[in-house]
């Protein structure tokens, strides 16, 4: 069973925004999903929605099998949420904030279990330190340590590594496989795309609204990863001999390099045969190398696709 | 059972002690502030005024003010606490805890009003405790002392609990208090018996609610009051159901709370 089912959820808000449009979706338990769309797509109002923030307009969310309008309860107890904005309680300590969120979500204080979240965020050596004397990255591993006071089973990480250093960033993914090794499902949006194509099981990329596409990331990248071929030529060329047109080379590197681009998924790549006409037409090459599309590639040429037939 | 039957004491007891760990940390401000008031109002209304008016009802000016003191007192800072209280948090943007947290709306209220009602109640026995440094204190039926403050203490967090909620800025959050029920306390008979007014002005008395408020007050002190003592209780706990009734709205509808 899903930890998480969406099903036909719409949200439109009073000034007549629709944010998002008959959304339907399921997360496994134990896994991270990272979730990925433009600015405005409707990622932070679904993931609002999912945790009680935002009223649906309409559609259902179940979590752990519970509804999250009529057994809201149970259903939030199993969420943890990382918000976006950096909110704090300025005049708060690091382990009074902690404490309270733990207590929040209903659960008797344990003192021992708040030590070792602290200590897993480098922030026990913080505890008694007031919220607002904290940097930026520390007050984001608050809000971090926040959420997993009361011990959740799915972690919502809204754009958790927006403007923070390298260092919190690496802290931060090395804490999210810890969890999922523990069993935690995680669903994370970010715009670093490049971390969800490291860390992610799942992508799901959504626009105006919709999701448009759900997808294990590595069949992603099967399906939709085209590879270039660049080969460095010994002797520069001006042109593409005319008896290779039909492969679709490109000159690059002032006439030193040949790209050619190719499907993977194709039943015949072409390359036996490019290599064939390149040795007859006289032209050798000293080095080469392949590139496959990052999934920065893919997700933009999903969105353009996308916005095209829109 | 269903899980949203079960209250979540825990999660109450987290948001009062977070609400009450502000008073504490201001504890200098939050005792010292209403022992000088007093002291000043007992040094104006009780000496310099108090000495050249007569007794009210037979109670001695300076211990007739006392009642209305602790009410002055409790009403402004049953509304300031509560209101500040759940508008710090949307301000700055923290209320996202408590919407996304397992809390129903009784559990919301029972923690920051119970925080807010515990404050001005604090600062009323406070308040009680300096006069008794002025004024031989009497308080003829203590029982319903102790009610009339917990009562007024309650509704009126409540009020300001719907004020924090309603306003959208700091501006807002004064606006209520000291527009409205300042004046409404100081004209209704903090310092005087509204029987001491002439009769117009005393029939318009009687449509200010604080009036009954107080005169309940000041009866379970010198059983005294300038309306019948059932209608006073009746008043407040009409006022406790209006503000209750409103509360219930506003979570109904998510009204400022929830897009």
């Amino acid at each position: 069973m899903p930890i998480i089912s969406i099903s036909q959820l719409s949200k439109t808000y009073t000034s007549g925004f629709t944010a998002l449009r008959g959304i339907d979706l399921a997360i496994e338990p134990g896994e991270i999903f990272a979730l990925l769309g433009p600015n405005g797509a409707g990622k932070s109002t679904l993931i609002n929605i999912v945790c009680g923030i935002v009223t649906p307009s309409s559609g259902t969310v179940l979590v752990d099998g519970h509804d999250i309008a009529r057994d809201y309860r149970a259903a939030r107890r199993t969420i943890g949420l990382v918000p976006q904005e950096l909110t704090t309680d300025a005049f708060e300590t690091v382990l009074n904030t902690v404490s309270f969120s733990r207590g929040l979500f209903g659960l008797r204080p344990d003192p021992g279990h708040i030590e070792r979240i602290l200590r897993a965020l480098s922030l026990w050596d913080k505890r008694d330190s007031r919220l607002m004397t904290l940097s930026g990255g520390m007050k984001r591993r608050v809000l971090i340590a926040k959420a997993l006071s009361h011990e959740p089973r799915v972690l919502f990480l809204d754009e958790p590594t927006a403007g923070v250093d390298v260092e919190l960033r690496q802290d931060m993914w090395r804490l999210v496989r810890a969890l999922r090794q523990q069993g935690v499902t995680v669903i994370l949006t970010t715009h670093y795309i490049e971390e969800a194509e490291e860390m992610a099981d799942r992508i799901g990329v959504i626009r105006r609204g919709e999701i448009i596409l759900v997808e294990e990331k590595a069949a992603l990248m099967r399906k939709l990863g085209r590879k270039q071929l660049t080969l460095h030529l010994q002797q520069p060329i001006t042109a593409v001999p005319p008896e290779l047109e039909d492969y679709g080379l490109a000159l690059a590197g002032d006439g030193r390099e040949l790209v050619y681009t190719y499907d993977t998924r194709a039943e015949r790549t072409g390359i036996t045969g490019l290599l064939t006409g390149l040795a007859a037409s006289g032209i050798r090459f000293n080095d080469l190398h392949t590139e496959q599309s990052s999934l920065e590639d893919i997700f933009v040429g999903l969105v353009r696709e996308d916005g095209a037939r829109a | 059972m269903s899980s949203a039957m079960t209250m979540n004491w825990p999660a109450v007891r987290a948001i009062y002690r977070f609400e009450m760990g502000r008073f504490w940390r201001t504890a200098g401000q939050s005792i010292l502030a209403p022992v000088i008031s007093t002291t000043l109002y007992f040094v104006v209304f009780g000496a310099a005024i108090g000495s050249r008016v007569s007794a009210v009802d037979g109670v001695p000016y300076g211990l007739f003010i006392v009642p209305g003191l602790i009410m002055l007192s409790l009403l402004t800072q049953s509304i300031s606490n509560a209101s500040f209280g759940i508008y710090f948090p949307r301000f700055a943007g923290t209320i996202y805890e408590i919407l996304s947290a397992p809390i129903s709306p009784l559990e919301v209220v029972l923690g920051f009003v119970g925080a807010a009602a515990s404050k001005s109640i604090l600062i009323g026995l406070i308040i009680l405790a300096t006069s008794a440094l002025f004024v031989p204190l009497r308080i003829d039926h203590p029982f319903w002392m102790i009610g009339f403050l917990l009562l007024t203490a309650v509704t009126f967090s409540l009020f300001g609990f719907v004020i924090g909620l309603w306003a959208d800025g700091f501006e807002k959050l004064q606006l209520v208090p000291l527009l409205v029920v300042t004046p409404l306390t100081f004209l209704g008979g903090s310092f005087y018996a509204i029987g001491m007014l002439p009769p117009f002005w005393h029939a318009v008395s009687l449509l200010n609610p604080v009036v009954y408020l107080i005169s309940g007050f000041r009866w379970a002190f010198f059983g005294k009051a300038d309306v019948n003592i059932a209608i006073s209780l009746g008043m407040t706990a009409l006022c406790l159901v209006i503000c209750l009734g409103l509360v219930t709205y506003i979570f109904r509808t998510g009204y400022r709370l929830k897009s």
